[in-house]
């Protein structure tokens, strides 16, 4: 994965196909701290604890067209490897909490990516999930909630290309700095 | 800048183009593999390519997405179905690509050979 934005994209489609009906995506990036915090937390179906371990080795996946699993791991290793840390706890039939902290100064940290673009590709692949984003920073902050964008839309779906198309206009110049 | 007021405005522009083309029938359907091999291979500026050019166009064609298509090697990967349900598999994708999947196959009906699996393989 070339940066946090690819990562982020791989990490919620697991929190999709949990089932997922809200996911909250909170992003801390902080210079003064040397510190990006990147976290998902879902409502998805969970998972136990023998499966919370087994999902970050690479030998372990849902899937059943291969028998690799590389997304939590290559997250998890991404987030070490900068000598942050890394987080994740699940319950059955409550949902997942995964959580990545990537050291800043560090020359292994990755590069934010396009952070819009991963938010529009979410919410084009199911409209009737619901986001709540925030993108905190030094100096200023970003959220998006898509119920109030449902609100507005009055019955429009949300994945309609024309909104896809907007909303991530309107996400890159929110988190500009 | 853009503020929510200005989605009201968005809105009404796709209801319009949304009554347009529930007369017209869906004529493809296109579909995005988006697993960890799809997205690390490249498949989102795809995805987001497609769904750009199809909103310019305004053409009768849905953008989908799914899991592993099972050949992740050939990533990033985009299969198009059309009415009758054939489909086309194209493979190692990128943006430009999908630019010209949308202009000769979407809008001119033409498959374009050699960037399917059959040509890759």
């Amino acid at each position: 994965m070339p940066d946090i934005a690819m990562h982020l994209l791989d990490i919620v489609f697991n929190s999709i196909r949990a089932g997922a009906h809200l996911i909250r995506i909170t992003i801390l990036d902080s210079e003064s701290k040397d510190a990006l915090t990147c976290r998902v937390e879902d409502d998805g179906c969970g998972m136990d604890e023998a499966t919370v371990e087994a999902v970050q080795s690479p030998f372990y996946t849902t899937r059943t067209t291969r028998d690799v699993g590389l997304g939590v791991p290559l997250f998890k290793e991404g987030a070490l490897q900068t000598g942050g840390s890394f987080k994740l706890t699940s319950k059955p039939g409550t949902g997942t909490l995964i959580e990545a902290v990537y050291v800043k100064s560090n020359i292994d940290c990755p590069a934010m990516g396009d952070l819009a673009e991963t938010l529009v590709t979410l919410i084009q692949a199911d409209a009737q999930i619901e986001y709540e984003v925030n993108y905190t920073w030094d100096e200023g902050s970003f959220g998006l909630n898509t119920r109030e964008i449902k609100e507005i839309l009055d019955g429009v779906p949300i994945n309609e290309p024309e909104i896809i198309l907007w909303l991530k206009d309107y996400i890159r110049e929110g988190i500009k700095r | 800048m853009k503020s929510l007021e200005d989605l009201k405005r968005i809105r009404e522009e796709a209801k319009k183009k949304m009554t347009m083309r529930l007369d017209d029938e869906q004529k493809y359907r296109v579909v995005v593999g988006m697993a960890t091999c799809g997205i690390a291979a490249g498949a989102r500026p795809v995805l987001n390519e497609l769904v750009e050019q199809v909103a310019k166009h305004d053409l009768p064609v849905t953008v989908t997405q799914t899991g592993c298509i099972g050949r992740c090697s050939l990533e990033p990967i985009v299969e198009v179905f059309d009415r009758e349900g054939n489909k086309t598999t194209y493979v190692f994708m990128d943006a430009k690509k999908a630019k010209e999947v949308v202009e000769r196959h979407l809008m001119r009906d033409e498959i374009i050979e050699e960037y399917t699996i059959g040509a890759a393989e």
